[in-house]
Order: structure tokens, then sequence, then C-alpha cells
């Protein structure tokens, strides 16, 4: 699905958006979780088709993002970037998304709506 | 076999602030020379997770890199201790030592080394009180 339906359907918002034309980019992947040694076990993938879905606010979370080429970040739970995690995303061009929403609830929507995990 | 480029890079101990960022330079400086999408991201993975390692688990160390002739990139993370006590454990999907700090961080999965043997191509790994260090290729 679209960038634009993937955010609307979890009600998220905008936190730094560096590329607008992301929001029409397909998206069919996930890769959700607050450690992000069990993200970087995703080997396989299109990077571009995939949005991490994390609780995990700091820095590792944008780092991690890099290492595997993924461009958007999501995060659950209403918690908001601090200074130097926007001051890496600007430095790395990931665009960052937030919802109130739980991580179960948010990838709960999303894979009802034909959004899959990572293989 | 010639090394067409040798690079070194020092993680330093308790920096925990620029973590990871070792891996982003090398991730760039391979990227310049162009090596194939796929495979810079199982040798970022690789680095990253060697890198992490040697904050959370070790005193620092360094990382050295060569790019050879051969289509070969070969990695040593060489760490001055305090060496893993059973390499088994470590290399055991889930198993974890780290400190509550590492975890904060994100990691602590148990998942590093196992992650590093499978997106590397040759995986080399010894470990003593004096250190350890882990011998990685990749074939290009």
């Amino acid at each position: 699905m679209k960038g634009r339906e993937f955010f609307e359907l979890v009600n998220a918002k905008p936190i730094v958006v560096y590329d607008e034309s992301r929001l029409d980019n397909e998206y069919t992947t996930v890769f959700a979780s607050d450690l992000m040694s069990d993200a970087l076990a995703m080997v396989s993938g299109d990077a571009d088709e995939t949005v991490l879905i994390t609780g995990l606010m700091n820095v590792q979370s944008l780092r991690t993002a890099e290492i595997l080429d993924v461009k958007v970040i999501l995060f659950v739970r209403g918690k908001k970037p601090n200074q130097a995690m926007i001051d890496m995303s600007r430095e790395l061009q990931i665009d960052m998304y937030g919802t109130d929403l739980m991580m179960f609830d948010t990838c709960g929507i999303l894979y009802a709506h034909g959004i899959n995990g990572m293989k | 076999m010639t090394v067409l480029l040798h690079e070194e890079f020092v993680v330093t101990r308790g920096d925990y602030k620029n973590a990871g960022s070792v891996s982003s330079a090398i991730k760039d400086k391979l990227r310049t020379i162009g090596i194939d999408a796929k495979i810079l991201r199982r040798i970022s993975i690789a680095c990253y997770e060697a890198e992490i390692n040697m904050l959370i688990h070790a005193w620092g160390g360094l990382i050295t890199m060569d790019v050879s002739d051969d289509g070969t990139v070969r990695f040593v993370f060489k760490d001055p201790g305090p060496g893993i006590p059973d390499l088994d454990d470590a290399m055991t999907p889930g198993f974890s030592t780290a400190s509550d700090d590492a975890r904060e961080m994100g990691f602590g999965a148990g998942m590093g080394l196992p992650n590093i043997r499978k997106v590397s191509d040759d995986f080399d790994i010894q470990s003593s009180p004096e250190g350890t260090t882990i011998t990685l290729g990749f074939h290009l």
C-alpha cells in the first residue's frame, strides 16, 4: 500500500520528513521490534518497501535503519525522539513518524490490511 | 593477491554516544567503490554487530578492512579483552550477557554473533582473556 494509506491506518503523524515522495511509495513489509539485533537478523527483503516500527527511542534505531537501508521509521506508544535523534535523522535523511498506538495494535492493524513481517 | 584498499578504525571503549559510527563510515567507504548493495548490507550488518560487541562486551578495539584484487573484503575485529568465557554459549541465538546499559541501547537480544556468522561468507572467532579476534570474509 502507499505510504500515505499506511500512516493513516495507524493514525501516524510526521515528526520529521525529508522526502515527501515516500508517501507515494509502495510499502509491503514492516520490521517491528525494540531489539535492534532482531532487526539486523533480517538480511533479505526490499528496504525501499519496508518500515521499521519501534519504541526504541535512541540513535541506535536510526543506525539500524541506516545499516538496513530502511528510510522510514514509525515510533509507537506516543514517544518523541530527542534532539540527537532528529539531528541524526537529518544527516541520514531518514523520515520519522509517530503514533500513539501500542506496538501490538499498530502491527495488528497493518497486518489486517495486508502488510507482512520481514522474512 | 594485492590489497587495493586498507583501512583501520578505532572503536573507543565506552563511547556509546558514537556507537555504530565506524560501521557507518565503513559502509560509506565501500559504497564509493561500487560494492553491490546486497553484499554491502551484509557487510554493514556484520560490522555494526561487531562494533557494538566491542563497546558493550569488550574494552573497545581495532577494526581493519582489506579490499583485495581477488574480489574479497576481509575484516579483522580485535579487542583487548576480557574475552568470551564460553564460545558455544555466545554463538547460540538468544544467549546474552548484555548489561542493562546495552539493553537500553536496543542490544542484548543474543543475536550478535549468530547474525555475524549468518551474513558473512567466511567466519572465524578466537577468544581468550587477553582478547577476542573475529575474522570475516566477504566474496564480491
